[in-house]
């Protein structure tokens, strides 16, 4: 029985469900519904924090620029940022297009959610502080350089698509080999799997609450594949984790947005 | 009006400053030390500018960058008045920055400079403190270096936005174990709060209870264990913080 933490729309508490991936099935408080059928909410609490060249492809690709201005040498310690509240959506929401911008990056990511607050912890102890994991979506206006916070790239409104629910801990059996989708209109894009993070999540989670600690709810979000998707207005964008969910998202214009939901 | 989040006798009390004391939410009137001292808002959201004072930018060797450089701080590094940030022993240069916080009063999407002092509740003083050692180049200021645990000083007082009558030109001062290190006014901001709450809401929205971190002036002096910090800002608040060595945050098996 894989278990599950979700949020419906309309609810203010979590509710608690079991996930049959085969048949799309979730079963709450005995009813079973399939899964295109319940109203998804932001399944997260806390703060989000992403991670960026954690994946080899994605280090490799700036690797040559690391000698140089203005990075001068390879990053030592994680480097993280942090998605603000005002851009967490749900599965099925509507990510808004901004206005002047064409296309937009999808950062497929598999989000650790926090469940003991986890200050220095250590490597091999690490998953002790994990709750499950969800699939997030780091939404991104492409930029090239990463010399400077990308807020203005990263922190939109409606760009951390996150859900659609918490899978618990235990169902994912290694989180460090989990294949990763991103469809956009039906079509795969990208395929990558966690087995390519420089630093696997135990290491990641040591590494990073060495210097800050991690609050339950709190998630982190363990790195973004190289060459994320680009996609563009009324695209529709699925991110599948095996084993973990599928998270899916319409752009609109953020122009009419309001008058799109 | 001031205000304050604190734990007295084992609960969480709004309080206002009543005369040198402070009044809790239940009308009991404590002294100011009797109480211990949360930040006034509890964070939500909190961007904080780097390099928006000239003098700074120069002392750093930085140029004025073309967009504002803005970052986000976690819930984790927010911590209160009369409060204990360490220092890493591994370190050898940490540097308070003492600057004007600004909170936000209410939802703002695409608001005009004009107009931004209407979105502002009030103002308090925050310490950014930064580990120098730990800066990388990626984005920059890197989490390590300024997102540490209890590395951000917030307080005392959140001050109702209607009391401060030109927030543009308040003079902030930082005191190391008594002496003045830093001295700078917030007339000196390359953006000041109005046209940053103008960029912020140009792409994003905020809301009631996110903060904005000003920038701090030139100024900055490496800090020692033991050393006692007050960053001070004209008419809002005088912010001590002492600086702790690692060994007493070890944790054991």
């Amino acid at each position: 029985m894989i278990s599950v933490k979700l949020k419906l729309k309309g609810m203010q508490q979590f509710m608690r469900g079991t996930v049959d991936f085969k048949e799309g099935i979730v079963g709450i408080n005995g009813d079973q519904i399939t899964v295109d059928k319940l109203p998804f909410d932001i399944p997260l609490s806390g703060t989000v924090y992403g991670t960026i060249l954690n994946y080899k492809g994605a280090y490799e690709t700036l690797k040559t620029s690391m000698h140089k201005e203005p990075y001068k040498e390879p990053p030592k310690a994680p480097i993280l940022y942090i998605k603000p509240a005002n851009t967490l959506i749900s599965s099925d929401a509507v990510i808004p297009l901004p206005e002047d911008i064409s296309e937009l990056e999808m950062g497929a990511a598999l989000g650790v959610v926090i469940g003991t607050q986890a200050t220095k912890i250590a490597e091999d102890e690490a998953f002790d502080y994990v709750f499950g994991y969800t699939v997030v979506n780091d939404v991104s206006i492409p930029h090239e350089s990463v010399y400077r916070p990308a807020v203005k790239e990263k922190a939109r409104d409606g760009f951390c698509p996150a859900g659609p629910w918490i899978i618990e801990r235990e169902a994912v059996k290694n989180p460090d080999e989990l294949n990763i989708y991103v469809y956009i209109n039906g079509q795969l894009k990208q395929e990558n799997n966690t087995s390519n993070l420089i630093r696997p999540i135990g290491k990641l989670l040591a590494d990073v609450t060495a210097f800050m600690t991690l609050y339950e709810g709190d998630t982190l979000l363990v790195g973004i594949p190289e060459n994320a998707p680009l996609a563009s207005v009324n695209d529709h964008v699925q991110i599948e984790i095996e084993g973990v969910g599928k998270l899916q998202n319409t752009i609109k214009s953020e122009k009419n947005l309001l008058g799109g939901l | 009006m001031k205000h304050a989040r604190v734990v007295y006798n084992g609960s969480i009390h709004h309080a206002i400053e009543k005369k040198g004391n402070m009044q809790l939410n239940d009308g009991q009137i404590v002294k100011e030390n009797e109480v211990i001292w949360l930040p006034p808002v509890g964070p939500r959201t909190v961007f904080t500018l780097g390099l928006n004072y000239v003098d700074h930018a120069k002392e750093l060797d930085f140029n004025v960058p073309k967009e504002p450089l803005v970052f986000l701080k976690g819930p984790n590094t927010f911590t209160g008045h009369l409060s204990k940030t360490y220092r890493p022993s591994d370190v050898s240069f940490m540097h308070y920055e003492c600057e004007l916080a600004v909170v936000i009063g209410d939802t703002a999407r695409n608001v005009r400079k004009e107009e931004a002092y209407d979105y502002v509740a009030g103002y308090t003083v925050a310490n950014d403190y930064v580990m120098r050692d730990y800066l990388e180049n990626y984005y920059r200021p890197n989490l390590r270096a300024k997102n540490r645990d209890a590395c951000t000083p917030l307080g005392p007082w959140l001050v109702d936005a209607q009391d401060i009558s030109d927030p543009m030109n308040l003079t902030l001062r930082t005191y190391v174990n008594g002496a003045v290190t830093q001295e700078g006014t917030t007339a000196d901001m390359i953006l000041g709060v109005p046209e940053l709450i103008e960029y912020l809401t140009s792409f994003m929205t905020l809301s009631a209870g996110d903060i904005i971190l000003t920038g701090t002036p030139k100024g900055s002096v490496d800090t020692k264990v033991g050393d006692e910090v007050v960053t001070e800002i004209e008419g809002i608040g005088r912010l001590v913080n002492t600086i702790i060595g690692e060994d007493t945050l070890t944790k054991t098996k």
